[in-house]
Order: C-alpha cells, then sequence, then structure tokens
C-alpha cells in the first residue's frame, strides 16, 4: 500500500500528538499496533478485549468499578474494540457503566453480537444491547454462535445499508461448526468473522484463517488463553530464555504474539478483570513479532509442556 | 443447540466464584436482620415435627410456602438472574413450589410420623440446612457475610423442605419432591463447575432424600407382600 497524503498527514499528526503525551505514559508501554479492516481499510489496534465471565458482575458496585477500572486502562493503552453479547448476563450494562463512568470515549470501536433464536426479535434485542451501552449505534454487530443465522445476517446487512451499524460479522467458538462458518464465509459478504484461535486449538489454520485473507474478511480471534485454562496451566513453568528476542515477559504475552502474528487476524479479544493484565496483553501487541519458524517454536514449546 | 454433544458444563456457566459468593454478601447485607426471623421459622419447623405432628402440618406447609416464594423473588429473580440469566426462568418454579405447599397447607395434605432410619435422615438434613450450611462460608475462610441462610438463600431452603418431606406422608407428595429434588441438582452442578467443595453439600441431601425415598418405597412394596400372605 502507497502513502498518500492522507496517510502521510495522520501518521505526522499521530507522531506529534504521541510526542504530547507525558513521559510516564511513554515509560509504561508503547501504542498496540494496528491492522486494516479489509473492507474498508479502517485501522484498528490489534488487541481488543473480550467480556465473556469477566464482566457478568452484577449490581456489585464493587465489582463494576473493577471493571470501569479495566475499561480505562484499556483506553489509556490505546486500544479499541471492544466486544460482549446478550448472552454474557450483565456485561453489557457493565460495559455501559464503564463508559459512562469515563465519559463515553471516543475511541471506543463496539463490537457487539444477536443472539436469539427469533429472527423477528433480533432488531429488539440489537436495541436493547444498545440501550445498555448507551451508544448511538454499534460499530459492528456478529451473529452469535451461527445461531439463526440466515434472518439475523439478513436484519444485519438492512441496518449496515441503511446506516445503523458499520460492519457485519458472525461468530463460532471453540471449534464448533467450522465448516458452516467455511460456508457462509463463501457466500456472504461479511466484514467481520471470530472464532477461537490459540497455541494449542490451531484448527482455524487449515481453512478459516485461509479463505478470510483471501475473501477480505477481518478475524476477531477469541479464546486465546482457553478462558484461562492455558495461562493457569503455564504459570508454573519458566518462560523460555528465547522468549526475550521478542521483548516479552509473560507466557499471556508469548501466546498472544503468537496469535497476532499471523497475518490473516486482525483483532484478539483476550478478557480480564486485572487492570496489570489489560497492560500486559496490550504491551504485546507492539514490539516485535515472531516469524514463521518462531510461532512453530512456540507452539511446539508449549505442546511439550 | 446444535453440536450440542460438544458443550461442556463450563460452557454455561456465565460468572466466577468470586461473583458468586459476592452476590451473597450483597444479598445478605440487603435483608439483614431478617436471617433471625426465617432460622426462627426454621426452628418452629422442627419443633412442629417433633412435638405436633398432626396439627403442626398445616402451618408447617405455610411457613415453607412463604420462605419458597421470598426466595425465589429475593434471591432468583431479583438478584441471581442479573448474573445468569436462566435464573429468570427457575425463579416461577420456586413460585410453583410455594403455590404447591400453600394448597398443602390449605388441604391440611401431609403428615409427621415417620420414624426410624428414614425419619432421623429427615432431621439430619433439616438439621443441616439450617445449622451447617450457614457454616460452610466461614469454614472455607470467606467469612459470616456470604453465609447461606435458610429462607434466604436458595440451598438451604430446599435442602431443609427435601428433609421435611421425607419426615411426612401424604397424597401430594410426590408434587413436592421434584423442584427442590432438581434444584439441589442444578446447585451441586454449578458449584462444582466453579470448582467450590461444597458442592457435596446439595448432592448429599438430594442422595440421602433420594435413598430415603427408594428405602420407604421398598419397605412399603415388602409390606403389602406380608398383608396379602397373612
Amino acid at each position: 500500500m502507497g502513502t498518500t497524503r492522507r496517510t502521510f498527514v495522520r501518521a505526522s499528526l499521530a507522531t506529534a500528538a504521541t510526542a504530547l503525551l507525558p513521559i510516564s505514559l511513554h515509560a509504561q508501554q508503547a501504542p498496540p499496533a494496528r491492522r486494516p479492516i479489509p473492507s474498508t481499510g479502517e485501522e484498528i489496534p490489534i488487541v481488543g478485549l473480550g467480556s465473556w465471565i469477566t464482566f457478568n458482575v452484577g449490581d456489585d458496585p464493587l465489582l463494576r468499578d473493577e471493571c470501569a477500572a479495566v475499561i480505562a486502562a484499556f483506553f489509556e493503552a490505546g486500544s479499541r474494540m471492544i466486544d460482549s453479547s446478550p448472552m454474557y448476563g450483565s456485561s453489557q450494562p457493565v460495559i455501559g457503566y464503564g463508559l459512562q463512568k469515563l465519559g463515553r470515549p471516543s475511541a471506543l470501536f463496539s463490537a457487539e453480537k444477536v443472539w436469539t433464536s427469533s429472527g423477528a426479535s433480533g432488531p429488539a434485542q440489537i436495541e436493547q444491547s444498545r440501550r445498555f451501552w448507551g451508544v448511538p449505534k454499534f460499530d459492528l454487530v456478529q451473529v452469535h454462535n451461527l445461531l439463526t443465522w440466515k434472518p439475523h445476517l439478513q436484519t444485519l446487512f438492512q441496518m449496515k445499508a441503511a446506516g445503523a451499524l458499520r460492519y457485519v460479522g458472525i461468530t463460532t467458538s471453540e471449534g464448533r461448526r467450522h465448516d458452516l462458518l467455511e460456508q457462509i464465509m463463501r457466500s456472504e459478504p461479511l466484514d467481520f468473522v471470530q472464532f477461537s484461535y490459540n497455541v494449542v486449538d490451531r484448527e482455524a489454520e487449515a481453512r478459516l484463517l485461509p479463505l478470510a485473507s483471501e475473501r477480505g474478511i477481518a478475524v476477531i480471534v477469541n479464546r486465546p488463553f482457553r478462558q484461562g485454562e492455558l495461562t493457569d496451566r503455564l504459570k508454573r513453568q519458566k518462560l523460555p530464555e528465547w522468549a526475550a528476542e521478542l521483548g516479552v515477559s509473560s507466557w499471556a504475552q508469548l501466546m498472544l504474539k503468537f496469535i497476532l502474528a499471523h497475518p490473516a487476524v486482525t483483532v484478539a479479544i483476550p478478557a480480564t478483570t486485572r487492570v496489570d493484565h489489560v497492560r500486559e496483553n496490550l504491551s504485546a501487541a507492539a514490539g516485535p513479532m515472531p516469524d514463521l519458524a518462531m510461532r512453530q517454536r512456540i507452539a511446539a514449546h508449549v505442546k511439550a509442556l | 443447540m446444535s453440536e450440542w454433544w460438544t458443550y461442556r458444563a463450563e460452557d454455561f456457566l456465565l460468572f466466577s466464584p468470586r461473583v458468586y459468593w459476592r452476590m451473597f454478601e450483597l444479598h445478605n447485607a440487603a435483608l439483614w436482620p431478617l436471617h433471625v426471623v426465617t432460622l426462627a421459622a426454621g426452628l418452629i419447623v422442627i419443633l412442629l415435627i417433633a412435638r405436633r405432628p398432626g396439627s403442626g402440618a398445616r402451618w408447617l406447609a405455610l411457613i415453607l410456602a412463604i420462605l419458597w416464594i421470598f426466595v425465589g423473588w429475593s434471591f432468583l429473580w431479583n438478584r441471581y438472574a442479573t448474573i445468569n440469566w436462566a435464573a429468570a426462568y427457575i425463579a416461577p418454579a420456586f413460585a410453583v413450589e410455594g403455590v404447591l405447599l400453600f394448597i398443602v397447607s390449605l388441604r391440611d395434605g401431609l403428615a409427621f410420623n415417620r420414624r426410624g432410619p428414614v425419619g432421623w435422615t429427615g432431621y439430619l438434613i433439616l438439621g443441616f440446612a439450617l445449622a451447617g450450611q450457614p457454616l460452610l462460608a466461614p469454614l472455607q475462610v470467606r467469612g459470616w457475610t456470604s453465609s447461606e441462610v435458610f429462607g434466604i438463600a436458595p440451598d438451604p431452603t430446599a435442602m431443609a423442605t427435601l428433609g421435611v418431606l421425607l419426615l411426612a406422608r401424604g397424597r401430594l407428595l410426590p408434587l413436592l419432591l421434584p423442584i427442590p429434588a432438581l434444584w439441589c441438582l442444578l446447585s451441586g452442578m454449578t458449584l462444582q463447575t466453579m470448582g467450590e467443595p461444597q458442592a457435596w453439600a446439595p448432592y448429599a441431601a438430594l442422595v440421602l432424600a433420594v435413598a430415603g425415598w427408594i428405602w420407604t418405597i421398598i419397605r412399603r412394596g415388602t409390606g403389602a407382600i406380608k398383608e396379602n400372605r397373612t
């Protein structure tokens, strides 16, 4: 991609803005790398924020404030995409609470889902979700776990055409129904697709990731740590010395870099309840990324442990 | 749901253990000192069974009816449903159990004259629900504030009801058993999925109650055979 006058001006402004940031923030971490959404070219930071389980804290005021602190740290570190679903209990109102507390950050890239077995109920559910978030409209709405996908995709494409959302996507997780997902990716004009991919669950490498590249579909990766199972399993293991070549200091960062280095991946969305983990995750989005040989080395090492 | 066989219990757990136990802390703080009243109601239930097994049954069923409806509304509907949307579908089942107990109360449909091992098992479950279950929180270093108390939280309420029903006779008994039994199963599975050791409590209450009912049915069957032979 060549450098146009517009991208040059944007880059210059970004550099100038970065130079004006407080020194302490520079010292904390570099801004996350960005990748373009293929359907528009809009660039987005490559680490987002999931909300499965972590933001489902109900009406608990203490835990709501903790979630708001996580969201604050997420934006402070320079990221944008927050992902949720009506299936995630109270996560939507908790995100709305955090966003309101932060004064509705303009950087937000809101990624929601529609999750109902009735196609006719889809628009009402999306509207309810929008109210919970407190946003004028969603950037991205995805069909959750391919549930009633045909009528929901029709609704979402109509909403996109009417300007009521910007991007349309579809999701699955834990390796389910990849055949159907592949079929939909081939037949529908999707902007985004979301599925599970991590250092041990690598089925997506065979067909889904190459197909996403071929079709120009942005990829959101969920369950990068297998819902904490991988980080729990590896926390007693010593990080290999060669990991220092990538500038990582934790297993979470190493596993995230493994995912993010795949050229077809657009964003990974780890979920967390801790501010230090948000910063740690986002720092994996900066600095050197592993090449193919290093990715294979990471996968083999984790598999052997 | 497609490919249902690929789903595990963990896939249906929407919240973390910390959020779950904090929910009891907030619930207890909101309702204190109502716990004193509900525990007193539990003691009255035991006294009615032990001292007035005939005339007290009506009042006992009424007490349980009120507590089932209260727990379903205050805990499941207003609190648990905020982190688990499935609770909104379970709360009406608690209301149904309450209505059934009201009907039993109006018709004076229970009698408490069971003795022997089944009767003692009923007292054991009832006693644990009232006095043992609240101790599990401090014993597991969560502190008293997240204790589960009879008439306030669903587990001790359902377990106590299983104990009461094990001590009872009556034609409506088969209608009263399924909801507390299913709740104990569901709660045990939830706690087990969260990795909480106290999952044994609702499981044990359920297993003991089922064993008691099987024993009763077998005894009734052998009794009927003996009567036919004589």
